[in-house]
């Protein structure tokens, strides 16, 4: 039988292969070394405290730290403890690291990865720790990836890392234990393209991350009355696969974007103006969007509920579609 | 802690070479300013002219293997760590020949083949850069050193002080480099900080000290004795080098000139001019024949007007290559730009 991991045991492993594969691959965070069972166990015994490096609470030290890496022959990851916490670090990211190439007409690559753990409302953790910001990076330019698989989450790691650009792979704090096939030798997963996880030909969910799954229960609940729904995923946000959008779309002509940002300027509003753009004449209604409620992420569990997309929503959004 | 050897100075050659460094740092800049009006610079320009001995006495401790980052103030910096005045024009005049192929400008000017990580638009930004740098040089057991120039406004950003900390504790080859004008545009450093900048940083565990920044060779001997001990592996420095910038903040076309500092102060320092002071060093000890610095004045004079001939000779950039350089790696729609 195939073998198993945990979304983090497969990180984890991505993490080790590359290390192994080329030395000028270091990672700099916070409690990263002499941990047992988070994504980086056992890199520093392996590695050394010189390629894995405890930081200060210096999230812009830091960040800035590996753009300098980057210039000087190094192949960094930076680990963000919490999804929010690139806030603290938006000078150095956005300002610096995505500005940078261009500005430099060419001169260097930024070869960087932003390990970003935890994203996502995981339940009780208020408005600090409950961000999934991933359009903030991409509006910035920054390549994003959200692996909905232990598989994609090994190979996009090594994908992250080997490409000579800055990539942000974030890591869905509902997704860390969860277990699926993960193959052993190392393997890339390609940027830019998407996959469809459910095949279906009457809607088209499009989901990432953590949604994927929830849209696959959706999906199956309304089999059950003839309702076919196909479910893409496009495992990478930035670049987008818009020829697999497109295609979905046009076999479908249905669209529900499922997507865990915010509303206003998010994920789901880009993929809808693309569809709008691209796919008009083969939309047979019009394009719904199931988000988060544009609202800081509340604490407790029914407001907190209320304020994400959740599958009763989709359900409905999607019955209505063929209503 | 201050530096325990102070370093000789370097021979005569050496030292009429840092003149002829400082005198084209200031011609540049003053020549920057006319293109500026002329309308060839399109922008602002902060022209470092006053400091240019902490630049050229710093650098004169360095090789090209060094990294230095630098500030909004950068001119200075990339020439003094031997930058070519003609692609600096080119780029100033967003030319295709320019360092950054006319995608940066004056805030941006890099060569990273110099181990220039470039000037920077955002203070203190630069810093936490030739940290990494400086992590990667002992991760591969090379002796080089990184060089972060700041200004004084700069020792109130954050993560400024996390660089100071962070080169403390992983005992990193670099040596910080902070020119003190007094000013943050039209703030003086007085009134947004307590206490002397050199004892912050010492504060963080920095060996740190105060250098005349109009002397370049007071520059050069502390620099040399941080960089020492750097490549030796003694850790991280601090200089704070105190200087003056002689003209406005920043200029842009049409912007009035008006310098509202006291004028008294404005003519102190420059009756403390560095260029001169060296000069005059160089004369008194006999270090240079009579003649010599005429010499070198036509020279910098013949290579800036050789310099902006090049770079207003230069192509600008062609609209279709808009897309250029965003990425490394491009992929279909990406970087995205119309409806594909
Ligand atoms: C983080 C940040 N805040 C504000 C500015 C706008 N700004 C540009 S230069 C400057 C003053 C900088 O003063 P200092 O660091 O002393 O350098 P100097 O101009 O005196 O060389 C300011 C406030 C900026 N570029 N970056
Ligand atoms: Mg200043």
């Amino acid at each position: 039988m195939a073998r198993e991991l945990t979304y983090i045991a497969a990180l984890n492993e991505a993490l080790h292969q590359s290390f192994a594969a080329d030395p000028s691959v270091i990672m700099v965070g916070e409690n990263i070394r002499g941990v047992k069972r988070s994504e980086t166990a056992g890199l520093d015994g392996a590695f050394g405290a010189d390629r894995v490096i405890d930081m200060p609470i210096s999230e812009p030290a830091f960040t800035g730290f590996a753009t300098g890496a980057a210039l000087s022959g190094g192949r960094p990851i930076v680990e963000f403890q919490v999804s929010s916490l690139i806030f603290v670090a938006f000078d150095q990211l956005v300002n610096q690291a995505a500005k940078l190439p261009l500005m430099l007409g060419g001169q260097r690559h930024l070869p960087v990865t932003y390990l970003i753990m935890g994203a996502g409302a995981g339940g009780g953790r208020a408005g600090q720790h409950s961000d999934n910001p991933y359009p903030f990076l991409m509006h910035a330019g920054i390549k994003t990836v959200i692996p909905s698989t232990p598989k994609d989450a090994k190979g996009l790691m090594i994908a992250a890392i080997r490409e000579d650009d800055p990539v942000a792979l974030f890591a869905p704090a509902g997704l860390l234990r969860r277990e699926g096939e993960v193959p052993e030798e190392p393997y890339a997963t390609p940027l830019g393209e998407g996959v469809v996880r459910r095949a279906g030909d009457q809607i088209t969910v499009v989901a990432s991350g953590n949604l994927v799954r929830k849209a696959i229960e959706v999906a199956e609940t309304v089999a059950a009355d003839g309702i076919s729904v196909e479910v893409w995923d496009p495992v990478s946000l930035l670049p987008l696969d818009k020829a697999g959008l497109a295609e979905t779309v046009a076999k479908t002509g249905r669209l529900v974007v499922f997507d865990d940002s915010n509303r206003t300027c998010g994920f789901a509003a880009e993929v809808s103006s693309l569809v709008a753009e691209r796919c008009f004449h083969d939309l047979k209604a019009p394009i719904k969007r199931i988000t988060r409620a544009d609202v800081t992420t509340p604490f407790s569990n029914p407001i907190e509920y209320a304020s994400l997309p959740g599958r009763e929503r989709l359900e409905a959004a999607v019955r209505a579609l063929l209503a | 802690m201050p530096p325990s050897t102070t370093p000789d100075l370097p021979d005569a050659e050496t030292q009429i070479g840092w003149y002829q460094r400082m005198r084209l740092l200031r011609r540049f800049e003053q020549n920057a300013v006319e293109l500026v009006d002329e309308g060839d610079i399109i922008g602002i320009v902060h022209e470092y002219v006053g400091e240019e001995a902490i630049a050229v006495g710093a650098c004169a401790a360095l090789t090209e293997h060094d990294v230095i980052t630098s500030t909004h103030r950068g001119h200075g910096h990339i020439l003094a760590k031997g930058g070519d005045p003609a692609r600096m024009y080119a780029e100033l005049l967003g030319r295709e020949t320019g360092y950054n192929k006319g995608r940066g400008g004056s805030m941006h000017i890099a060569d990273l083949d110099l181990g220039i990580f470039g000037a920077n638009g955002i203070v203190g930004a630069g810093a936490p850069m030739g940290l990494g740098a400086a992590h990667m040089f002992k991760l591969r057991g090379e002796p080089h050193v990184a060089v972060p120039f700041f200004g004084d406004g700069a020792m109130n950003q954050g993560v400024l002080l996390e660089s100071f900390n962070l080169a403390v504790i992983m005992e990193l080859p670099v040596i910080f480099v902070c020119e003190n004008n007094g000013y943050a545009i039209t703030t003086p450093i007085g009134e947004m900080t307590r206490g002397e900048l050199f004892e912050r940083a010492a504060a963080f565990g920095l060996a740190a000290e105060a250098v005349d920044g109009m002397d370049v060779r007071a520059v050069y001997r502390a620099a040399a004795a941080a960089v020492a001990r750097a490549r030796a592996g003694g850790g991280p420095s601090f200089l704070e080098c105190r200087a003056y910038r002689y003209s406005l903040h920043n200029v842009a076309k049409g912007v009035p000139r008006e310098d509202d500092r006291p004028a008294a102060e404005q003519a102190d320092w420059r009756g403390r001019d560095a260029i001169e002071r060296l000069a005059g060093e160089l004369t008194e000890e006999g270090l240079w024949p009579d003649g010599a610095r005429a010499e070198i004045d036509d020279e910098v004079d013949a290579e800036i007007e050789g310099a902006i001939g090049f770079a207003r000779n230069s192509r600008r950039p062609d609209p279709d290559s808009v897309l250029d350089h965003m990425y490394a790696v491009t992929y279909p729609g990406l970087p995205a730009a119309g409806w594909e």
